[in-house]
């Protein structure tokens, strides 16, 4: 297997550096791929959409459509994995760990046991549990606050600094998941539950395709911002801007959600009950 | 409101699939009825487009209004046309007769299951329709992120075998983004039309050739053409029921149907057929897949994975069409790719019906002689089993002898006589296969597994939803085939490009 | 030999960009180990991308924001001050697909484990044939 691998390699390598023989130079401006459509972009996407940052003005608008289906991929991996992993009746072989608080120790319920009643004494804990830090759990509970500020200001600031809805989706979804690899996945999922988190993962989809179908209803194409100046009441080029802002909103709730699921589904294998 | 069906097509499913999975936390019962009118809008839309393009020519649509190369356009043609609604009538005949069997596989998951159905039919019918070729990526991409789940569910080892697609689907994948990668550095361009009209300049580009190679590699890999086919038999044998009656007939062919159109309208003919002289490599190339697959059938012992190496014999018919050249093998090709789809769909739902009804011997496998005494056990479904099987074996007036005999007189035209025999062994073969099971199934006992325990047994049929829809493809079968002469006159004749003999 | 110096050394991010190709490609056909096999797809997605990216790039140009915003109208934007910004875009969406198919691959990877208990193919292999 090693050597039919290698031999592959060697042929699908050597193919690759035959072809480099004829491409153009590294950096060069004048090459095919930097004229043509490129230029044409950084030309005219401020004069047609009002937003200097150009590629978030060839992601969200002159290629819009792409963009659409790619946070469906993200949504449909999001399905994928609560398809595939997702358990709704844990098994109950399992046995639950209880640590009573004042004292410490360790309490092992076997299958089938009775459980210790929902009390300050007792707390449930995972079965790879280290005690907690106080420095850790103090440290990210300050900074997550700042870090989703920032996410949000990368989703809103897209049109003039590098960003948009998709990175700041996944810094929006990272603050989550840091709180949860903190602290532990069940007090993660009472403040974000599975229900709240599923549906905006169809909501932020669902705001993308709709703001392309609400052109359709006021008869431009899908995805065509310039009808939506009718319902804003400004310019077809500032509607392109603003449309450009509802899409990549869209997408940052979508992102942050599906990173949020995935996060929840992997890391329990499927139960919920037990993480990182 | 026509104007806007090439967007209809692909935005309800989408719309309904993220409804369905929002509403299938709060009521379960509504998720079918979405899909279904979903899936109904979108064949309707689908049907108008092929009547829009058969009165007044190809139709292009552009997405946010930006006229291509700047935004992305759709671009319906005579080829696309045909290959959606074959697409969408198979989803929805499908959809139709899986409900039951899905209640029982995945009690507590039926909301995500339809989800993943409708986004992966949303998958292909954009991959059809689109006219831009990095669009083309990002909707294969979502048609095998569902197919992957779809098959991961299933029992035995479909986890593994899932896995293994998606090591060499990505492989696959990937080849084609570096192909469009290499095109998009020599020509400046994503969009089909814009990049044939832009390469005859730099056909004798090194870059060019390699972006050929790559691309028609990377789809070799996606449509299990041997021997690449590694994935295919065992995904295709372990996925659950309902999920492999809807992927093995459309996945394979929609592939195909991307070669063809890469191959005709992006590398235009002149190149693929006259400045690269890989035709007749590769038509011998597909003549040995269908040998392999059929002789690999021949050992199987388990119904589905015969059906499945059936399938890796049909992907050779329709490659080593396209690569014979001339007219005749490219509409013998497409005209195959539609009625393959059609034959598919008949034997697995078959299949599938009879998985629902007989218990296995083998644990999850449908063995071949567990079908003992089928035939007064379970008429319909046997009798569109046969019929279906007929169509695959070439008797007339199914329509899969029609497309066969394209193939046939292509071959003899172009003057590859290993393709003929190729073809001619492997119509013995079926013949052979197909008959095992008629036997065993006309003569062979009901034995120890018929539910009644008596030893004449009462006819168990299928549930009338699963039923109808399968006598309904059937049926279809046979009217393509008397309609054969219209679909090529009217509608695969002006898919040929010129160029062609 | 001057100029097979210059192809290579005026060419070198491609040269990388193989290389990376080529060993994500090894890693997932040699590898006996699920989770390997994984990360050398993930290896031959990012090589793919930073091909694309290299292709994006200009000699002096920078980066694809109008510098001074949507009230310019001054001067005429030239093509040649600004690097290219559609493999960027082509490349978000790369990364999307390629973060997406690495979720479902691990989801299956789990799967597995849950069924066979080892994640090493030939192990699995020998537990399916028992």
């Amino acid at each position: 297997m090693k050597i039919i691998g290698f031999i592959i390699v060697l042929l699908c390598g050597g193919l690759l550096a035959y072809a480099t023989s004829d491409f153009p130079y590294w950096g060069d401006p004048a090459s095919p791929a930097s004229m043509h459509v490129s230029a044409y972009y950084i030309e005219n996407a401020v004069a047609d959409t009002s937003v200097p940052n150009i590629v978030t003005a060839v992601l969200a608008d002159y290629r819009g459509y792409d963009t659409m289906f790619e946070t469906a991929v993200i949504f449909s991996a999001a399905i994928a994995c609560f398809f595939l992993l997702r358990i709704f009746t844990p098994e109950s072989s399992q046995s639950k760990l209880y640590r009573h608080i004042p004292t410490g120790i360790t309490l092992r319920i076997a299958p089938g046991g009775k459980l210790p009643e929902k009390s300050d004494t007792f707390e449930r804990i995972d079965s790879s549990w280290v005690p907690h830090d106080l420095i850790i759990k103090t440290a990210c509970r300050l900074f997550i606050p700042f870090i989703q500020i920032f996410g949000l200001y990368v989703i809103a600031h897209g049109h003039h600094s590098p960003g948009g809805g998709f990175q700041g989706g996944v810094i929006l979804g990272a603050s989550i998941i840091l709180f949860a690899v903190s602290n532990d996945l069940r007090s993660t999922i009472s403040r974000m539950g599975e229900k709240i988190t599923a549906f905006l993962c169809s909501a932020g989809v669902f705001i993308y395709a709709g703001t392309g179908a609400l052109c359709i209803l006021l008869g431009a194409n899908f995805l065509d911002y310039g009808a939506l100046a009718s319902l804003m009441g400004v310019d077809p080029v500032s509607a392109r801007s603003h449309g450009i802002l509802i899409v990549e909103i869209g997408v940052g709730i979508t992102v942050m959600a599906v990173m949020v699921s995935l996060y929840y589904i992997l890391s329990s294998g499927g139960q919920l009950d037990e993480g990182l | 409101m026509s104007q806007q069906f090439p967007a209809l097509i692909i935005i309800v499913p989408l719309l309904a699939a993220f409804f369905i999975f929002t509403v299938s936390w709060i009521n379960r019962k509504l998720c079918f009825p979405i899909a279904v009118l979903s899936l109904a809008i979108s064949l309707v839309s689908a049907m108008g487009l092929l009547g829009m393009v058969l009165s007044n020519g190809p139709v292009e649509y552009r997405m946010g209004g930006w006229p291509p190369p700047w935004g992305i356009p759709y671009y319906v043609d005579y080829l696309n046309a045909l290959v959606l609604v074959v697409v969408y009538a198979v989803a929805l005949i499908n959809l139709l007769a899986c409900r039951q069997s899905v209640r029982r596989e995945f009690p507590d998951k039926i909301g995500s299951f339809f989800t993943l159905y409708v986004l992966f039919v949303t998958g292909l019918g954009g991959m059809v329709v689109t006219g831009d070729a990095f669009n083309l990526y990002v909707l294969l991409e979502i048609a095998s992120l569902t197919g992957y789940a779809l098959i991961g569910m299933g029992k035995g080892d479909a986890a593994l075998s899932s896995l293994n697609y998606i090591f060499m689907g990505t492989i696959g994948a990937s080849f084609y983004l570096l192909g469009i990668g290499y095109l998009y550095l020599v020509t400046g361009s994503l969009n089909i039309a814009d990049i044939a009209s832009i390469l005859p300049g730099v056909y004798d580009s090194k870059v060019v050739l390699v972006a050929f190679i790559f691309c028609i590699t990377g789809l070799f890999l996606k449509m299990a053409f041997f021997p690449l086919h590694g994935w295919l038999p065992n995904a295709y044998t372990n996925a659950p029921s309902a999920a492999i009656s809807l992927i093995a007939p459309l996945t394979t062919k929609v592939m195909i149907y991307v070669m063809i159109r890469i191959v005709l309208y992006l590398f235009t003919p002149s190149f693929s057929f006259g400045a690269l002289h890989v035709g007749s490599v590769l038509v011998w190339l597909s003549a040995g897949a269908i040998v392999m697959g059929s002789l690999l059938a021949l050992g199987q012992k388990s119904l589905k994975r015969m059906l499945a190496y059936i399938i890796v014999a049909e992907v050779g018919y329709m490659t080593g069409g396209l690569w014979l050249g001339n007219t005749e093998g490219i509409t013998g090709a497409i005209l195959h790719l539609v009625n393959d789809a059609a034959m598919t769909l008949c034997v697995f739902l078959a299949a599938g019906t009879l998985m629902f009804k007989i218990k296995p011997s083998v644990a999850g496998e449908l063995q071949l002689d567990d079908l003992a005494g089928s035939f007064t056990k379970m008429p319909y479904t046997m009798a569109a089993f046969v019929m279906g099987a007929l169509s695959i074996i070439g008797v007339p007036p199914f329509c899969g002898f029609f497309s066969k005999w394209y193939l046939l007189s292509g071959a003899v035209t172009a003057g590859h006589y290993e393709f003929l025999a190729a073809l001619l062994f492997s119509s013995l073969v079926n013949v052979v296969l197909f008959f095992r099971i008629i036997e065993i199934g006309y003569y062979g006992k009901p034995g120890h597994r018929a539910e009644s325990g008596h030893s004449i047994a009462h006819m168990d049929e299928a549930p009338l939803d699963m039923l109808i829809p399968l006598l309904l493809v059937a049926a279809g079968l046979l009217a393509m085939g008397f309609y054969t002469d219209d679909i090529v006159t009217h509608v695969i004749r002006f898919a040929i490009p010129a160029g062609i003999v | 030999m001057h100029d097979l110096i210059l192809a290579i050394m005026s060419k070198y991010n491609y040269w990388i960009y193989i290389v990376l190709l080529m060993i994500g490609l090894y890693a997932m056909m040699v590898k006996k180990n699920l989770v390997k096999k994984i990360i050398g797809m993930n290896i031959l997605q990012t090589a793919i991308i930073l091909f694309y990216i290299s292709v994006s790039a200009k000699k002096d140009g920078t980066l694809p924001i109008i510098i001074h915003g949507p009230h310019a109208g001054h001067h005429p934007v030239r093509a040649a001050d600004y690097i290219n910004p559609l493999p960027h875009v082509l490349m978000l969406t790369a990364i999307v697909v390629a973060v997406a198919t690495l979720g479902v691959a691990l989801a299956l990877a789990i799967k597995v484990y849950q069924q066979y208990g080892t994640l090493d193919e030939d192990e699995i292999h020998t537990r399916i044939r028992k």
